[in-house]
């Protein structure tokens, strides 16, 4: 039963992808001009421009072109850059994982901090903590990221304390990781981006669940309170949770751009925020499609944990 | 008390009762919330027509010398009043920000209704597309449209609603859902009252609570967008003044004359998080009227 349903999913996750595909790559077959052209310059010669084209197969029929940038995205070979005449892949792959770096960082910081501070907050409703915690992510869900970006830069790195680098500088080919604090702000900044929508959907799934029959149950027949939040409670709450921070991860994705162009952090944000700036259509294509993918998957392991922590599911499978 | 007066007070008391807004303004937050919006709204507006006399400068004028501290709060970094500039920098800004929110909630409205009130063949596809749209997310599909289409005004404002209508569409279409089953649906059904009329006239007013706070919440991210875009080069264009693009002008020279964008920064904060503490109240209220009545 719940293999047949991640099936499912996983069967209309790639449906969503291929669109998301044919959409990408058909915006930019609006765009006016020719790529080639682009890549070349105003001074190109007749020949030259023909060879490129023939190179990057701009005479072949639409479909024929699609097919190949698609079949070029399972390879690793995503086309030419605009702006720089190099490949894109070897363009972003290092980017990519500077970006992984920074996203994952943030996450194994923001998941388990939120999750906890929004159960406390829950056991203390009402309460000082509680209050604090709940007016603090709801100011914090309200800004922009760059607005909390700037912010902390001028509150840690310019204005008012000297502390942190604000700018990630390092030299071309070495890994940002080498720069430990380099990535503080930027991950601080993720981080407050990211959690209050962990603490508001723990807290609300977490009173939903101590109100309830079961825990009562629990409480009722002396099992201890500690136990009472671990193994009753926290369970029956991640679920829901799952979603949240689904969702959450995979707007970092989105969010993730401003905060790079912010810091000077050289992951794909950055890129697509250069390859914007110089039209450099090959590139935008392949961060898009990237990301589409990177939210496509997050939200399939999101529906994954809700199928396998749900225990209704569990007993329709042994029935 | 006496009857009579009792019966006096009764007709009263119905009229003021479900009333949303009122609920919602009851609340200590909704208040600070609706002040801060209501400041930040009166410099966005009255900024620009107080400009050449309160300043002395228009927002594009040449005053001085860069990142220096002549005039109130300095100039910038190309010798203009930072002043004029955050005075003049809100009012697009809005506009596109409540045009973009417009544009989301009438497409995400009509295509969550018709989706929740048509069979299951055409909701299926109208969620699967909405599915779709929401892989990617909101900033980088309006980076790929601004790639192809230009940093444009319109492209702007259509981009980020077409982005809204999926999520607004997906919250009406639950919201839709649950009133559909009810009985006086049924009996306008009965009387064949045209389908676009029956979702007019006694869906859509039974949604108004989610729709609103839906609405709260557009706005406070359009807000965020279209300061993002502009901050990232990407939307209002040199030489214009506008918020988010003075906070990437200026932010070279944060140590020497921080506010070029420390102005600009707080009346974008203190914007966002007057919606959403408005937005915050409504949903309370809406929430209040929902298991109250």
């Amino acid at each position: 039963m719940i293999s047949r349903m991640i099936l499912r999913r996983l069967v209309v996750s790639l449906g969503i992808l291929l669109v998301v595909s044919l959409l990408v790559f058909f915006a930019t077959l609006l765009l006016p001009g020719d790529p080639a052209q682009a890549i070349l310059g105003q001074q190109a010669t007749e020949d030259r421009l023909a060879a490129l084209r023939e190179q990057m197969n701009l005479n072949d029929p639409w479909w024929q072109r699609y097919l190949a940038w698609l079949g070029g995205i399972f390879t690793g070979n995503l086309g030419i850059s605009a702006a720089t005449g190099g490949s894109v892949a070897a363009l972003l792959s290092e980017r990519i994982s500077a970006s992984l770096v920074l996203l994952a960082v943030a996450g194994v910081i923001a998941i388990p901090v939120g999750i906890i501070v929004g159960t406390y907050s829950a056991l203390r409703r009402d309460r000082g903590f509680d209050r604090a915690a709940t007016g603090v992510s709801l100011v914090l869900a309200s800004l922009p990221e760059f607005v909390i970006g700037v912010v902390l830069i001028a509150l840690l790195s310019t204005t008012v304390f000297k502390l942190l680098p604000s700018v990630t500088m390092a030299p071309p080919g070495e890994a940002v990781w080498n720069y430990p604090l380099q990535l503080v702000l930027p991950t601080l900044t993720l981080v407050l981006v990211v959690i209050p929508y962990i603490i508001r959907m723990m807290r609300a799934t977490m009173l939903e669940v101590l109100d309830s029959g079961y825990v009562e149950m629990a409480r009722l027949k002396g099992v201890p309170e500690r136990q009472v939040i671990t193994r009753h409670a926290i369970p029956h709450a991640l679920g829901p949770v799952a979603q949240v921070v689904a969702i959450q991860l995979a707007w970092m994705a989105g969010g993730v751009v401003v905060i790079e162009f912010l810091f000077r952090y050289p992951g794909i944000g950055q890129a697509l925020v250069d390859a914007v700036t110089n039209r450099d259509v090959q590139v935008v294509q392949a961060i898009s499609i990237i990301i589409a993918a990177a939210y496509v998957v997050v939200n399939l392991l999101a529906d994954v944990v809700g199928m396998v922590t749900n225990p209704k599911l569990r007993t329709e499978s042994a029935a | 008390m006496s009857a009579a007066a009792e019966v006096l007070e009764r007709p009263a008391k119905l009229e003021k009762k479900p009333n949303l807004l009122m609920r919602t303004l009851r609340q200590k937050q909704a208040k600070i919330g609706l002040a801060l919006t209501l400041l930040v709204l009166a410099i966005a507006l009255f900024g620009p027509l107080a400009l050449p006399w309160l300043t002395g400068s228009t927002s594009t004028e040449f005053t001085g010398r860069p990142f220096t501290s002549t005039g109130l709060f300095g100039t910038d970094n190309l010798g203009r009043d930072v002043f004029s500039r955050f005075l003049d920098g809100g009012l697009k800004l809005l506009v596109y920000s409540a045009l973009a929110t417009g544009i989301g909630m009438l497409l995400g409205v009509v295509l969550g209704m018709v989706a929740a009130y048509s069979g299951r063949r055409l909701d299926g596809l109208l969620m699967r597309g909405n599915d779709v749209l929401l892989a990617l997310p909101q900033l980088v599909f309006a980076m790929l449209a601004i790639t192809v289409l230009g940093p444009q005004g319109w492209v702007l404002v259509l981009v980020i609603g077409v982005t809204h209508a999926p999520r607004v569409a997906r919250v009406t279409r639950s919201a839709a859902a649950a009133v559909i089953t009810e009985d006086y649906i049924r009996a306008s059904e009965m009387y064949a009252v045209p389908r676009w009329k029956i979702l007019l006239t006694e869906v859509l007013p039974n949604i108004t609570g989610p729709l609103m706070v839906e609405l709260g919440l557009r706005m406070t991210y359009s807000i965020g967008f279209v300061a993002a875009l502009s901050f990232l080069g990407m939307g209002m264009q040199p030489p214009n003044a506008d918020w988010g693009l003075m906070i990437n002008e200026n932010r070279i020279a944060l140590v020497v004359q921080p506010w070029g964008v420390i102005l600009p920064v707080l009346a974008i904060a203190v914007l966002t998080v007057g919606t959403n503490l408005l937005t915050d109240s409504l949903a309370r209220a809406s929430a209040n009227i929902n298991v109250g009545n």
